[in-house]
């Protein structure tokens, strides 16, 4: 009747077949290979990673600036604990007994398979003590680790600092894991996929007593790790020591560029710390002490800080209105000195005064008549204020310079809609924001930004993106050089010439030529003081030199330093002379560099 | 109704003891398993093996309450539970909670339940239903095409929940249909096709189709046993192939080799057709159709592999095929299972004396990888006695099913053994290493109330269909 009835012995034998199948592979697992049982004495794989050690930092000359110690980390697996010495183990980690019962509570929660690190960086001592004592914690084991080692106590804000990743980078990017390393500000963060390398990992097998049986498949499992690419930064060591040394005890901010590459020579914000300070198992704690410091050490003032220019801003608008045709260089303004309407000046001198004289002087009353012209050049003032904006922000003004500067400010050069906000539309003018005209107000700059805005002068008209990095070793030695962009400003190169006559003659003819004069080099520069409310005034100076085919630009600005002249002026100049000539020998000069060293302007309170 | 009253009597004991013995050991194993010291006692609520206790005791009401139903129930109701069923794998996508990846699961309150545990059962007695009609001929391509629908439908919705170890299973469908008429020639061809799979990947593409053609002349050899035809054929296939490659190679066309290879093998059908064609050999062409399909398999593995498996599944079968390995990724579980299983030894390590399940080495022991505690304490005395135990119900349950009086039951019964035996040959193969992983658990063993129950509804179902098998002459 069922014609496929016997189809229930292939069924039947197809059941069978599959049993045997598994009781001959089971009789070969249990039974024949003894492999398994030995494997599973030294019951544990554990992988070990391999940290990569970081990448090395040099300065443009080849000196090392950031390299790496060893550290050793220990570490634990919960699940193969079992009970041990607490006491012993204890006293030779210099710890606490519940600080260990924390760390084990933790890490069993993290995971039980996976091993977290009890006690990092310990001391090479504790290391050695620990290796001995080791085989009395089954679970236990320590994992050599890398920690930056700064050369010189020098540009800890532009090198930045490494420390551990948290949860959300460890989302971001699966490469990381708890307890990884990864930059956290300055170049170590902007180049942190170049100098981070590539973990490896290598499988030991271990047995129940936590003794190391060699490793797993001979190794066939591991990988090595892949060593950072160095870099090479465009920072000038010497200079930068040498600027650190002028800014000690000061608020503010020194940055020097090289013009025509755009490569930053010096970067400096005051007060700074030692890079040295941000590693190691101090790190937290030093960390906390640095965050509460009432100066702000922390703070990268070079890239983030909110400065007026000043009187430097003055450049700007008279190159704007040479290339807009509201003034030439013949143009001349009348100033009445202290008295004069809307903007009084600070100086006595000639009346009327021409462009050099102008940039000479410093002369507000020149200023405001110029910035008035551009402005008043179009019908409307804001037609002629988005005019005057754009050609500011072709300085590389009011915007972010690089990704490479974490944390960097893009200043402020407001849009015409602010002030349509402020005061209403068509309810300004000129004399409304007439401060622009003296590089006061709403106009707020980085001290990168000045430097970058001199070396627009200094290459009459362009600059290069300002870069700290310039090149990339691999491990193999292949050098990778970066390339950075070429920016053209609105200002033609042909009207450059009288400005920077002017700012020669500020260097040279004026009472800064006491603090900034140096024999035999052409300096071209540019004091500015800025009001402060709460203190002593600020000081700014900006400079290049030589004044044909320039070497480099610096802004400095130095925060209560009074006026220009007295405190920013010397130190740029004495940089200037020291990048350019290698060495300060005139006895003026000795002694005005003994005089910027021995100043102290950190008192918040000290007046005029 | 006097038949009523024998019903426990008509129950096949046998088998239920097999079930009680299976379901004892598998609460055993999770104790060992998931043994704690501070929660020593065997009934501690709080531990799995405490729970596991409740899930079994409700197991055993469940299984009285079925033998109660009257089995006319079953018949009857086939369909509408098949329907309901379907409504709520839709449902469950909509809006029910993802659980390990797989959106599979409905949860109320503190009860969670799966659907795919339903949908077996639901299908087993839809496909008993339907064979059982009178219209149904194995033979017709509308029965065919009904039967594929049956499948199909909660497949594809188990598919769609990523849930694809549970839609896998419903492949052992293809067993009860062989029973029920289907074409050896489908089986065979399915298992030709898993191993040209499993080839190309471990293999080049160009020896996976050597030894396709070669297989293909040696069948040819034996439909039509003329040694010279077969000469011929090689010799023909052969100078077919190296004139295309030497002209590639001499004329510097740089055309790739597997497309080479491909247009031989079509050229030489067409020929093989024609031959096949003039001299009327039917089964030539039937041999030269599977061999083209093959080939076209061949070089569709790679596509099928690397775009429409997910990571994970590609990982796993590479793992078990040894083509990478990875034995704290992908592996680590295959890895430490089989380290767990191979110390037991003969004897093993003795009950509670495990170290690799204990120390939680093994991932998932207590549900999907609970067969390597019995391995690692029970050793090679105590794995075989497990799979014979398995092996003695599943023969029981096809003698049981061939006794039945009804295609409705037959079915049923067939589908239950089938259904056993996949979870229990990919389960403990996984453990050993010889399937890929696939979280399936191993039936009655695995810790679990949504997985015991669903076992056990489905075992008693048919056992309290054979208790009155003699009422069913009407079906």
């Amino acid at each position: 009747m069922d014609k496929y009835a016997k189809r229930k012995y292939i069924l039947g034998a197809i059941f069978a077949l599959i049993a045997i199948v598994f009781i001959v592979r089971l009789f070969s697992l249990q039974v024949l290979d003894s492999s398994y049982k030995k494997y599973a004495t030294r019951n544990v794989l554990r992988p070990v990673i391999n940290y990569p050690a970081r990448g090395l930092i040099y300065d443009r000359n080849g000196e090392l600036l950031v390299y790496n110690k060893a550290a050793y980390d220990l570490l634990v697996t919960p699940r193969e604990v079992s009970p041990f010495d607490t006491t012993q183990l204890c006293s030779i980690l210099k710890i606490e007994k519940e600080e260990l019962v924390k760390e084990l509570k933790k890490a069993r929660k993290y995971s039980r398979y996976k091993p977290s690190v009890i006690v990092k960086q310990l001391s090479p001592e504790m290391y050695a003590m620990l290796q001995e004592k080791l085989y009395k914690y089954p679970g236990f084991f320590v994992q050599t680790r890398t920690l930056r080692e700064y050369a010189h106590p020098i540009a800890a804000h532009m090198l930045g600092y490494v420390g551990e990743v948290n949860q959300s980078q460890i989302d971001k990017d699966s490469y990381y894991s708890q307890g990884d390393y990864i930059g956290i500000t300055g170049i170590e963060r902007a180049y942190e996929k170049e100098l981070r390398g590539h973990k490896g990992v290598s499988y030991f097998l271990v047995d129940v007593h936590n003794r190391l049986k060699g490793a797993y498949n001979e190794g066939k499992n591991d990988s090595a790790a892949v060593l950072g690419n160095n870099l090479t930064t465009t920072i000038d060591a010497k200079l930068q020591a040498y600027c650190e040394l002028l800014m000690q005890n000061k608020r503010g901010a020194v940055v020097a560029i090289e013009p025509t590459t755009g490569e930053i020579l010096c970067y400096y914000s005051g007060p700074d710390y030692d890079a040295n300070l941000l590693v190691g198992r101090e790190r937290s704690k030093n960390y906390q002490i640095l965050l509460n410091d009432t100066l702000k050490p922390l703070t990268n003032r070079a890239i983030s800080a909110a400065y007026s220019p000043g009187s430097t801003f003055k450049t700007i608008n008279a190159l704007i209105a040479l290339e807009e045709e509201t003034i030439s260089p013949q143009t001349t303004f009348v100033c009445h000195g202290p008295g004069t309407k809307p903007i009084s000046c600070t100086h006595h001198h000639e009346s009327p005064i021409s462009l050099i004289g102008g940039i000479r002087e410093s002369c507000n009353p020149y200023f405001w008549n110029t910035f008035r012209s551009i402005i008043g050049k179009y019908p409307k003032a804001e037609d002629g204020y988005n005019k005057w904006r754009e050609y500011v922000m072709s300085f590389g003004l009011g915007q972010k310079l690089g990704t490479e500067f974490y944390g960097e400010s893009s200043g402020n050069i407001p849009q015409s809609a602010y002030y349509d906000r402020f005061y209403g539309a068509h309810h300004w003018n000129a004399l409304t924001v007439r401060s622009l005209a003296i590089g006061q107000g709403e106009v707020i700059v980085t001290p990168l930004q000045m430097a970058n805005m001199v070396s627009v002068i200094a290459n009459r008209g362009y600059y290069i993106d300002p870069h700290i990095v310039r090149s990339v070793t691999d491990p193999d030695n292949n050098v990778h050089k970066l390339e950075f962009d070429r920016k053209d400003c609105l200002v033609h190169a042909d009207k450059f010439e009288k400005v920077i006559e002017g700012m020669q003659a500020v260097v040279d003819q004026t009472n800064t030529r006491y603090t900034a004069h140096v024999e035999g080099i052409e300096i071209c520069g540019k004091t500015g003081t800025i009001q402060n409310s709460h203190g002593a005034d600020h000081s700014a100076f900006i400079a290049f030199a030589p004044k044909d085919n320039p070497k480099i630009a610096i802004a400095a600005y130095v925060e209560n330093g009074v006026w220009g002249a007295r405190y920013a002026a010397p130190i740029a100049s004495l940089m200037i002379e020291k990048y350019l000539t290698d060495t300060i020998t005139a006895p003026n000069r000795k002694a005005k560099e003994k005089e910027m060293i021995e100043a102290n302007l950190l008192n918040p309170n000290q007046k005029k | 109704m006097a038949s009523r009253n024998n019903i426990w009597a008509n129950l096949d004991w046998l088998t239920i003891g097999l079930y009680v013995l299976l379901v004892f050991l598998g609460w055993i194993n999770i104790y060992a398993a998931v043994f704690n010291e501070e929660h020593s006692s065997i009934l501690d609520m709080s531990q799995r093996y405490g729970k596991q206790l409740i899930w079994i005791i409700a197991a055993f009401a469940l299984a009285g309450v079925l033998i109660l139903i009257d089995s006319k129930f079953y018949v009857s109701f086939a369909f509408p539970i098949y329907i309901v069923t379907i409504l709520m794998l839709v449902a469950v996508l909509l809006i029910g909670s993802e659980v390990k990846g797989a959106k599979s699961w409905f949860q109320i309150g503190g009860f969670a339940f799966q659907p795919a545990e339903v949908s077996k059962l639901a299908t087993a007695l839809a496909l008993a239903k339907f064979t059982s009609s009178y219209n149904f001929k194995i033979e017709r391509i509308q029965s065919i095409m009904a039967i594929g629908a049956i499948l199909v439908i909660p497949v594809a919705l188990i598919f769609l929940q990523n849930d694809t170890g549970s839609a896998l299973v419903f492949a052992v469908f293809s067993l009860v249909l062989y029973r029920e008429g289907l074409s050896g020639v489908i089986l065979f061809l399915g298992l030709l096709i898993a191993i040209v799979f499993i080839l190309t990947l471990i293999l080049h593409p160009l020896i996976t189709i050597s030894i396709i053609t070669v297989s293909a002349i040696v069948v040819y050899y034996f439909i039509n046993p003329k040694f010279v035809l077969s000469l011929k054929a090689i010799g023909i296939s052969a100078s077919i192939f190296m004139t295309f490659w030497l002209t590639n190679t001499l004329l510097r066309l740089n055309i790739d080799t597997n497309k080479i290879i491909l247009i031989s093998a079509i050229l030489a059908s067409c020929i093989f057709c024609v031959y096949a064609l003039r001299q009327r050999l039917s089964q030539l062409l039937l041999v030269i159709g599977v061999y083209l399909a093959l080939v076209f398999i061949t070089f569709s593995v790679d596509y099928v592999f690397n775009n429409i498996l997910e990571p994970h599944q590609r990982a796993r079968i590479e793992e078990l095929l040894g083509i990478k390995s990875d034995p704290l990724g992908v592996g680590y579980n295959v890895n430490q299972s089989k380290i767990a299983i191979g110390s037991g030894g003969l004897y093993g390590k003795g009950f509670l004396n495990g170290t690799q399940t204990k120390f939680n080495f093994v991932p998932e022991q207590s549900t999907d990888f609970i067969f390597c505690t019995v391995g690692e304490e029970w050793g090679f005395v105590g794995t075989t006695t497990v799979i014979l135990l398995f092996l003695g119900m599943l023969i029981r349950l096809i003698f049981l099913a061939e006794r039945q009086r009804s295609v409705f039951s037959r079915v049923y019964g067939y589908s239950v053994a089938c259904i056993l035996f996949f979870h229990l040959a990919i389960n403990v193969g996984m453990t050993i290493g010889l399937a890929p992983v696939i979280g399936i658990p191993l039936p009655f063993f695995s810790y679990g109330g949504s997985s015991l129950w669903s076992f056990t509804i489905l075992l008693f179902v048919f056992l309290r269909l054979d208790a009155s098998r003699t009422e069913m002459l009407s079906y």
